[in-house]
């Protein structure tokens, strides 16, 4: 870390006093927060821009997409499985908008980002001109932070405190919109590190009577249940999480975010949270008598029915955004801090225990789970292939090493319950905004982060269809990433609902989809189709073969299957259904 | 430790009721436009809203007065501390700050000279009559109080014709004992920059 201090200092101390176009500015800047990759797409307000970077070539890499929405979750899969901010640019009107979507999904899901918008020039600001657009006001209810910069005398310094509150506290999307006059004016560079805003206050630190309040209702509790969500991830916290269930023997549940910051073969690990989570931990909820929720926010699909959630249990949210405390559930203790922070400090208060019995009953749900549910998902013996086996199967390849990007529907929840997580910062999806068409261009970003990792889009038909123009992006660059659509011609999940609770009226959902190898192959991606059992290894093998290249599979799935268990919208997660 | 609001606890969440918040921000531009957003999204309406300076240079105070649950009230205004560039936003019941509105009321002169008690009803209110020119054809009325204060004047008067009638947003100060100075400067040397300080 200290060397990387080091390189910025140095590189800063480098461009310092030379004199430069607002636009080199921009690039220079991001070079001192050590920005090695760009996802973007020029266009006219944002091409003085674009020209400074094509000297900069060899010190950082630009990815074209092919569709801005494309440059937006590509530079979010980079940050998720990174933990760094994840950088995208787009020029101004349709281009700014066009990163909208992802924008709001990464505000919801508390990824880094600085996005870079070009501006029409400042004296036609509010005119109507050509691709002008108010972007800063359209964006303001869904960014962390976003600036319009229309002196270039700014510009290192907006693009500085950009970094700086993009990724620390809770981190979010910031977008930086400049005009082109400001693109063009000359300065003398200087950049200095962003430590400090007066008005933002990113760390509170945990307040000893809160940890002391909080270990006791854990030393005293026969029936703990601890959630972790996203914040763990971020925060880096999975070490002293696993010290801290291991010393409390306390059964640990994960909500879809915070997947992958304990292996899921931990034998603390008791599943997954919420609507199609497992029949446990949701069951278990109301049966607790604390509940521990580290780093995460008890959305709906977590909690269900807020009335009938956890109302027998001590309530310890630890929790470093303030806003999300006693938001919607109320808390016994609150610690507002960083979960590591947290956790690290709540550890030696925390006295070694024994929960064997409770521990047993989660057992005793997961066997039952596993006959009425698991077992037919996974081990089929006739009908249709299903996504569960799939999963399964891709887990068992890859050893629960790869890097799983999912997009939204009955096959994200379907890989999250079946794939065995074995490394965090490996379950890449878009949790609370549900963007359908994420996971294609999010798992190029992931690649770009992390090319040593084996990276899996897993994607239904529907989403795939969002954003595959993104094929090209693959191509072009030679991403490899190994792309499987799990194809049941259906919107599935809303097929699932229309089934459950609108009496079979399947109103827009079935598809009639277009031939994806074709489409694949027509990008130059190797692709094939699946359609049995025995194909399933094979193609799987054949598709993680050679880790240089691209590879498409579409695996015909059975048609009409649902993902349970399920929690009803609105429902006690108590009744949680198995069939 | 630091904390940026301050909230009195457990008071009843049954009624909804009249909340000043007091919102001290950087002067950024599109910064209203951000406060209110907030309000916007949770369907609650602003009753009145002020935009001023404050004691300290370079800070601006926004006074808002919301109509709303307690419980709803609180999550909007950590949503607003949420905001970078938010100093501090506090939230107030109607006892926990002194506050005043300011209206002024329009009226013809010859209503004067044919009502004459309109005298007694100015006197009566504590409103007083702003000096304008003699040639004009209207005078003007100030006055300072709360809001049931100022409308009970304009009902008194209405029967003598109001030709306009307007009334500013509520202004408050707290009763803390805080002050911005203090708090700005704890903000300015608070260890809650860093992730280990």
């Amino acid at each position: 870390m200290e060397t990387l201090e080091k390189k910025m200092l140095s590189l800063a101390e480098t461009f310092k006093d030379r004199e430069v176009t607002g636009s080199e500015a921009v690039i220079m800047s991001l070079l001192c927060e050590n920005v090695s990759t760009i996802f973007g797409y020029p266009g006219g307000a944002i091409m003085p821009i674009y020209d400074a970077l094509y000297d900069y070539q060899d010190r950082i890499k630009h990815y074209l997409v092919r569709h801005e929405q494309g440059a937006i979750h590509a530079a979010q899969g980079y940050a998720r499985v990174s933990g760094g901010v994840g950088v995208c640019f787009a020029t101004s009107g349709p281009g700014a908008t066009n990163l909208v979507t992802g924008i709001a999904d990464a505000q919801i899901d508390s990824t880094p980002l600085v996005c870079i918008t070009g501006q029409v020039p400042s004296h036609l600001l509010g005119t109507d001109a050509f691709q002008e657009t108010d972007i800063i006001s359209i964006s303001m209810p869904i960014t962390k932070w976003h600036y319009q910069v229309t002196d270039a005398r700014e510009i290192p310094e907006v693009i500085a405190k950009a970094f700086y509150i993009a990724n620390s506290g809770r981190p979010g999307p910031v977008l930086v919109d400049i005009t082109k006059d400001a693109q063009n004016q000359k300065i003398n560079f200087s950049y200095k590190k962003c430590e400090r805003i007066r008005s933002y206050q990113p760390f509170p630190k945990p307040k000893q009577a809160d940890l002391i309040k909080a270990a006791e209702f854990i030393n005293n509790s026969e029936k703990p249940l601890l959630l972790f969500g996203h914040g763990v991830l971020i925060a880096q916290a999975q070490e002293e999480l696993k010290k801290i269930i291991e010393k409390a023997e306390i059964p640990a549940a994960w909500t879809i975010m915070g997947l992958s910051a304990l292996d899921t073969s931990h034998s603390l690990n008791v599943g997954m949270l919420g609507m199609h989570g497992n029949y446990g931990p949701n069951l278990k909820t109301n049966e607790c008598d604390v509940l521990i929720a580290v780093g995460m926010r008890f959305d709906d699909r977590v909690t269900g029915d807020l009335k009938r959630y956890a109302k027998q249990a001590k309530i310890i949210h630890i929790e470093i955004d303030p806003a999300e405390i006693d938001k919607n559930v109320k808390t016994d203790v609150a610690i507002n801090a960083d979960a590591k922070i947290a956790l690290r400090d709540l550890l030696p208060l925390i006295k070694e225990n024994k929960h064997s019995e409770w521990l047993q009953e989660f057992k005793e749900c997961t066997e039952k789970e596993f006959e009425m549910v698991i077992s037919d998902e996974l081990y089929p013996k006739s009908g249709g292939l299903k996504m569960g086996e799939v999963i399964n199967k891709v887990s068992e390849l890859t050893k629960g090493e790869a890097i799983v990007v999912t997009d939204v529907g009955q096959h994200q929840m379907i890989a999250m319950r079946y794939y065995n997580y074995h490394k965090i910062r490996t379950n890449v999806t878009s949790g609370g905004f549900g963007t359908m068409g994420f996971a294609l261009p999010a798992s190029m970003g992931s690649k770009v982060a992390k090319p040593n990792e084996t990276v899996i889009a897993v994607i239904g038909d529907g989403g795939f269809q969002m954003t595959l123009q993104e094929l090209g992006c693959i191509s072009q660059y030679k991403i490899p990433v190994k792309i499987i659509i799990l194809n049941n011609n259906f919107l599935g999940m809303v097929r699932q609902w229309q089934e459950l609770f609108f009496e079979k009226r399947y109103s827009f959902t079935e598809m009639v989809n277009p031939d994806f190898v074709a489409i694949s192959k027509g990008f130059g991606i190797e692709a094939e189709k699946v359609e049995t059992r025995e194909e399933i290894e094979g193609a799987l093998q054949r598709m993680f073969e050679d880790k240089e290249k691209p590879y498409l599979l579409n695996i015909i799935v059975e048609k009409e299957v649902n993902v349970f268990p399920m929690v009803a919208s609105g429902d006690s997660v108590s009744n949680i259904r198995l069939s | 430790m630091l904390s940026k609001s301050i909230y009195t606890n457990n008071l009843n969440d049954e009624e909804e009721r009249d909340f000043t918040i007091s919102i001290l921000s950087e002067n950024s531009v599109g910064m209203l436009h951000a406060v209110t957003i907030i309000f916007t999204r949770r369907k609650v309406n602003i009753e009145s809203i002020n935009a001023s300076d404050s004691e300290v240079a370079g800070v601006y105070r926004y006074t808002i007065v919301i109509r709303a649950k307690r419980s709803v009230a609180e999550k909007v205004v950590k949503q607003i501390e949420k905001l970078v560039d938010v100093l501090a936003a506090f939230l107030y019941e109607q006892d926990q700050m002194h506050y005043q509105e300011i209206a002024l009321y329009k009226m013809a002169k010859k209503n004067l000279s044919s009502n004459p008690e309109i005298l007694t009803v100015i006197a009566n209110h504590g409103a007083k009559i702003l000096p304008t020119e003699l040639d004009y054809e209207y005078f003007i009325l100030e006055k300072t109080g709360h809001k049931n204060e100022i409308m009970n004047l304009f009902n008194d008067l209405e029967v003598y014709g109001v030709s306009e009638f307007v009334k500013s947003a509520r202004i408050s100060v707290s009763k803390s004992k805080r002050e911005t100075r203090t708090l700005i400067e704890q903000l300015e040397n608070s260890n809650f920059n860093l992730i280990d300080a």
